[in-house]
């Protein structure tokens, strides 16, 4: 069994076998998951990486309006590129931790008011020149800058006072957060020289690859950084990222061998794609969720029980099989699930109920007239199918709800976040901290849902500083129930990344954490000759 | 002045004109869109302060007339300005891609017109039999697929079942045109399947009209063969209408072949035209768009010229 063991783990490694399969096959074998996680440990430190050759990723999301300047990346090509040749203070792992990058140690006061971050010393920019403490102080401040439209501006506000001392920075910050570690690992907060101030779109930075030619919404090409700080990342000679947002385009990409990773794989085609032997499909289950939001202070969804009656009447599972392809977990109308730290997986799972949605139907007292859910194409992948299977088990239950298609053309601006009731999409954040307060405290921006509960908000602020991980878990059970039972959000289901990955590709890990390895994907991983 | 240079003259000014007007509407339409650039750019993460901020920085206060008078008289003098998105020069992003659209074009053009117009000369030569039938059967076939499906199709059969080509057909400074070739294949292959059928069901009408003229008998009494009588005295006939409806295929292998630029990802102008719209880019848009219109304009201006010296009676005024 062992031999077998052994032989099936060098093929996952190889890439010839997926990770559920082994498993699978291993449990057939008699062996136990502890023994056959071992066997697979082992394997993956025996696969030594091999260097050379011309990584190639076909990635959805570019378009020819992106910009290198990573205060403004917010689709997947940007982010990509940004994160191949920039690094951040720190990083999120795959299992959720705080990873080391430029900064090589962080600590904290008692009250997580003040912030020390100490800088790793010779890292080089591909420019010349190393990171310097004042270079790290100076990229956030840059930050905070609203004509910078950073897409962190959010998180840097909540910064009272920067300060940098020999390879020392130091951050007080106004109210107390344990959770900034993970927050300095957003991936607009790539350290630049002299914080990009002068050109924030020149794309030098000190990751592992450094780009020989850019072309936005096309392709940028990459060069291996020679004295680049980290041995485990950077195996390939040179890296390059095709924007290819065609679906088909993308898949036949990597059939014929043109790129070697693609994301974005279209549940539909994820059976088809199986078949071919030199592609394999690889998921992760992250915190990406498709949602409907009512808008708490408008009627009719003004009343919680009505807001209850159509909670009840989405059927999760049934979404989660057709529109996700079975590549998902239902939601449970709150925003966090176990791709983050401290969340409470006892919480009740809901279900399709239509008697009782019936019931609470009637209960609101609502006078039968249509509820109109506003939806575009563009919502979420699927979004329309989605809304109409809502209506269709809605409309089982008794409630009158209808679909209202829209144009993708402006959907952001005159629906999402104008419309009483509409489809949308999150794409989670690295901790609860940070998803609550950007989408759900009386007073942020993105409060999609118009929530407004005094005593969730007070909730989240007490939570922020306190360092007692027992308690604090206790604290977001709280609110996950409060948000669950009275908030304007349906959350269907949490969709994976389902990403394609060529046979000759070593070093995948399933990373929850974002797209491609959480961007990682061309500086860890390599090509198998 | 001779007749012919007057007549081109007018036309020309005619175009420019209309050239003008164009820019007019583009800059309309843009207007009457929903949200405004500092609202598609910011999208999601849009909140009021980050708004006005933005549209400050971009001189969206400006009124509308204000912005495309700056504009008109900024392009006259050749600058076309930034893209409002990422701060790119313009005419730097047009140029390159520009020449991405025109090859495609061209090399679309170089399969499609000679073999539309010999396969009209043949059918028209074989009209009713076997020949003109298969023709017009393949050349419909493939001009009545939309061209998603055609390219999909053409993706299937040439890199998965024979895996002949790339499915991405990008094109980069540096690469040699053998190698250009072999990146566009695919979509010059779906672009002439589109465009054929319409050039040869015109060349076959337009010889078929000029067969019926009492000197195409003449000439058949004379005892040339039927392909001589074709080309030695239909074809010459029927110059002008053929001319205008190559010219017309033309401008739309310029211009409207964006869809098939999106399927296989292939960095011209018409993708990025669309990426731009979709941020409400208007001086991206604007540009663009005029390109597009004066390509169109002038190539329509070509035809007449073309239909102007072919025609004996125009040529030579008594």
């Amino acid at each position: 069994m062992a031999d077998q063991l052994n032989m099936m783990a060098s093929l996952v490694n190889k890439g010839a076998m997926t990770r559920r399969e082994f498993n699978a096959r291993a449990a057939a074998l008699g062996a136990s998951a502890a023994i056959a996680a071992s066997a697979l440990s082992t394997a993956a430190r025996a696969a030594e990486p091999v260097k050379g050759g011309i990584l190639r990723a076909g990635v959805a999301g570019g378009e020819s309006t992106n910009s290198l300047d990573p205060a403004l990346a917010a689709s997947d090509v940007p982010y990509m590129v940004n994160r191949t040749w920039g690094e951040t203070l720190v990083d999120v792992d795959a299992a959720g931790a705080v990873e080391m990058r430029i900064a090589e140690e962080v600590s904290s006061n008692a009250d997580a008011t003040e912030w020390k971050f100490k800088i790793r010393s010779g890292v080089e920019y591909h420019g010349g020149g190393t990171v310097t403490a004042e270079d790290v102080v100076a990229t956030l401040k840059r930050h905070t800058d609203e004509n910078a439209q950073s897409g962190a501006l959010g998180i840097v506000q909540g910064i009272a006072e920067m300060m940098a001392e020999g390879d020392m920075v130091t951050l007080k910050l106004a109210s107390g957060n344990a959770d900034l570690p993970f927050l300095m690992a957003d991936y607009h907060l790539i350290i630049q020289p002299g914080g990009g101030v002068d050109n924030p779109a020149a794309g030098n930075g000190t990751g592992a690859y450094k780009i020989v030619s850019n072309e936005p919404g096309v392709r940028t090409v990459f060069e291996r950084h020679a004295n680049y700080w980290d041995s485990s990342r950077g195996h390939a000679d040179g890296v390059e990222i095709l924007s290819i947002n065609d679906n088909t385009a993308r898949t036949a990409a990597i059939q014929s061998g043109q790129v070697h990773l693609i994301n974005r794989v279209d549940p539909k085609i994820v059976e088809l794609l199986k078949g071919a032997s030199d592609v394999a499909i690889e998921r992760a289950a992250g915190p990406g969720h498709y949602v409907f939001i009512m808008h708490c202070d408008k009627a009719p969804f003004d009343n919680n029980d009505l807001r209850m009656a159509l909670k009840l009447a989405v059927n999760r599972q049934e979404m989660v099989d057709k529109i996700l392809g079975g590549y998902g977990s239902r939601g449970n109308d709150f925003p966090i699930n176990a791709a983050y730290p401290m969340f409470d997986d006892t919480i009740a799972q809901r279900e399709y109920d239509a008697a009782a949605a019936a019931e609470f139907y009637k209960k609101s007292g609502h006078d039968g007239s249509p509820i109109l859910l506003q939806v575009a194409p563009g919502a979420f992948p699927g979004a329309v199918d989605a809304a109409n299977l809502f209506a269709a088990s809605a409309n089982a239950a008794g409630i009158p709800l209808q679909v209202k298609l829209e144009p993708d053309d402006g959907y952001w601006s005159n629906v999402w976040n104008v419309a009483p009731f509409c489809a949308s999409y999150w794409g989670g954040r690295p901790v609860q901290d940070q998803m609550y307060t950007t989408a759900y405290l009386s007073s942020a921006d993105w409060n999609d849902t118009k929530f407004k509960d005094a005593h969730f908000d007070e909730l989240l602020i007490a939570a922020r500083g306190e360092l007692d991980v027992a308690k604090r878990k206790g604290m977001y059970s709280e609110m996950a129930n409060i948000l669950r039972d009275t908030g304007g959000l349906i959350c269907p289901m949490f969709n994976d990344w389902v990403e394609g990955r060529r046979a000759e590709v070593g070093g995948w890990v399933a990373d929850p954490q974002g797209t491609l390895m959480n961007g990682t994907a061309l500086s860890k991983c390599w090509l198998n000759a | 002045m001779h007749p012919i240079l007057k007549l081109v003259v007018q036309r020309i000014a005619l175009g420019l004109i209309l050239l003008l007007a164009v820019s007019l509407v583009i800059f309309l339409g843009t207007e009457a869109l929903p949200g405004d650039t500092a609202q598609a750019i910011l999208g999601q993460s849009a909140t009021p302060e980050a708004l006005a901020n933005l549209r400050e920085k971009l001189g969206l206060t400006l009124p509308a007339h204000v912005r495309y008078i700056n504009w008109l008289w900024a392009a006259l003098h050749g600058d076309l300005g930034v893209a409002l998105t990422n701060g790119v020069d313009i005419a730097q992003a047009i140029g390159q891609r520009l020449g991405n659209t025109l090859f495609l074009a061209g090399c679309a053009a170089a399969i499609s017109v000679p073999l539309a117009i010999g396969l009209g000369l043949v059918a028209a030569r074989y009209q009713g039999r076997w020949p003109d039938k298969v023709i017009s059967g393949v050349t419909l076939t493939t001009i009545s697929l939309p061209e998603f499906v055609a390219a999909y199709f053409v993706i299937y059969l040439l890199t998965q079942v024979f895996p002949l080509f790339q499915p991405v057909a990008m094109v980069f400074p540096g690469m040699g045109f053998w190698e250009k070739l072999q990146a566009v294949a695919l979509p010059v292959i779906v672009l002439v399947m589109v465009v054929l059928a319409h050039m040869m069901r015109m060349t076959r009408a337009a010889i078929l009209n000029v067969m019926q003229s009492a000197y195409i008998e003449t000439a058949e009494l004379k005892g040339l063969s039927p392909m001589q009588v074709i080309w030695r005295h239909a074809l010459p006939n029927a110059i002008a209408p053929i001319v205008s409806v190559v010219i017309l295929n033309l401008a739309y292998l310029v211009v409207g072949v964006v869809v098939v630029e999106v399927v296989f990802g292939y960095n011209a102008l018409g993708q990025y035209l669309v990426d731009h719209v979709t941020k409400r880019d208007l001086p991206v848009v604007q540009a663009v768009g005029l390109i597009f219109a004066g390509v169109y304009i002038g190539l329509n201006i070509l035809a007449d010229v073309i239909s102007i010296i072919a025609n004996p009676r125009l040529r030579h005024p008594k």
